[in-house]
C-alpha cells in the first residue's frame, strides 16, 4: 500500500511544482526554493514526519524532504545544546543529499564528456 | 502588466503588448500536470523499492532508509545525465522530473559536466552549484529561523 501512497504523494508535489511553472510562470529555481522553505515551514509545525509515515519515499524523495531534513537535523542538536546547536547541527541529517550530489557531481565530471 | 505601467507606455508599445499576449502559445497545463504527476509519483515510487530494499536487507528503519535512498537516486541520475537520457525525460515530464532529489542531482552533475572544459577547480569546483546554489542557500536559512523559533518556543516558552 505504501507504494501506492508513495506514487501519489510524490506525484501531487510534482503536481504543485508544475502549477508554479506554468500558472505562476516561476523559474525552476524560484519554484525549487519555495518546496524547501515550504518543507523547512512544514517540518516546524510538525506535519511533515506524519507525511513521511504515511507516503514514504513519496515524501523523501520530492526537494521538499531536503527543507524538512535541514530542520531536523537543527532541532536534534538544539535539544542537545540549545541555541547553538541549532547552527551547528543543521546539515547532521541532511548530509546524504547534498554530499552524494557533490560526489557523484565530480565522478560525473571525470567520467562524462560534455555533449555538443 | 499593471495599469501603472501600462499608461507610462506608447500606444504602439501597448498595441504590441495586446498583440504579443494574444500570440503567447498557451501552456497546456492540464496535460503538464498529468506527466508531471505520472512520471513524478514513478520517480518516488523507484524510490520506495530502493528504501524497501534498504529496510529488509541492511535493518535501516522507516526513518533512517531515506538518506541511502536519495544517495542511491543520485547515483542513478548520475548515468542518466551523463548518458544524457534525464534530459530527455525532463523535456517530457516538466516539474515531474525537476522536483524530485533527482533533479536537484540532475542540476548539480550537469553543470559539473558541462564546466568541465574550464579546468577542475575553476570550472567544475566553482559552477557545480550554480543551479542548486539556492535551494541550499534558502534550505539552509530557512530552516534556520524554523529551528530557531521552534528552539524558543520549546525550551523558553514552555511548549
Amino acid at each position: 500500500m505504501i507504494f501506492f501512497w508513495a506514487f501519489v504523494v510524490g506525484g501531487l508535489i510534482c503536481v504543485i511544482g508544475q502549477i508554479m511553472f506554468d500558472v505562476f510562470k516561476l523559474s525552476p529555481a524560484h519554484t525549487l526554493t519555495i518546496l524547501v522553505i515550504s518543507g523547512a515551514i512544514l517540518d516546524g509545525i510538525g506535519l511533515y514526519e506524519p507525511l513521511i509515515d504515511f507516503a514514504g519515499a513519496g515524501a523523501t524523495v520530492p526537494i521538499t524532504s531536503f527543507g524538512n531534513s535541514l530542520v531536523h537535523g537543527a532541532m536534534q542538536e538544539a535539544e542537545k545544546h540549545g541555541l547553538i546547536g541549532v547552527v551547528t547541527g543543521m546539515f547532521e541529517v541532511t548530509s546524504a543529499g547534498i554530499s552524494a550530489a557533490i560526489i557523484f557531481g565530480v565522478i560525473g565530471a571525470i567520467i562524462f564528456k560534455p555533449k555538443g | 502588466m499593471g495599469d501603472k505601467k501600462k499608461q507610462k507606455l506608447k500606444p504602439n508599445q501597448q498595441q504590441y503588448q495586446a498583440f504579443q499576449q494574444k500570440r503567447e502559445t498557451k501552456r497546456p497545463i492540464f496535460k503538464n500536470c498529468v506527466k508531471a504527476f505520472l512520471v513524478g509519483g514513478f520517480i518516488c515510487f523507484i524510490g520506495q523499492l530502493i528504501s524497501t530494499f534498504y529496510i529488509y536487507q541492511f535493518n535501516f528503519t522507516e526513518k533512517t532508509a531515506g538518506n541511502p535512498t536519495i544517495a542511491t537516486l543520485i547515483v542513478i541520475t548520475m548515468l542518466l545525465t551523463g548518458f544524457g537520457v534525464y534530459d530527455r525525460i525532463a523535456q517530457f515530464a516538466g516539474a515531474g522530473s525537476a522536483v524530485p532529489v533527482t533533479g536537484f542531482g540532475n542540476a548539480v552533475i550537469s553543470s559539473a559536466i558541462e564546466y568541465r572544459s574550464e579546468g577542475f577547480i575553476l570550472g567544475v569546483g566553482s559552477n557545480m552549484l550554480k543551479l542548486a546554489g539556492p535551494v541550499i542557500v534558502y534550505g539552509v536559512f530557512s530552516a534556520f529561523v524554523v529551528a530557531i523559533i521552534k528552539t524558543i518556543l520549546t525550551q523558553w516558552g514552555g511548549f
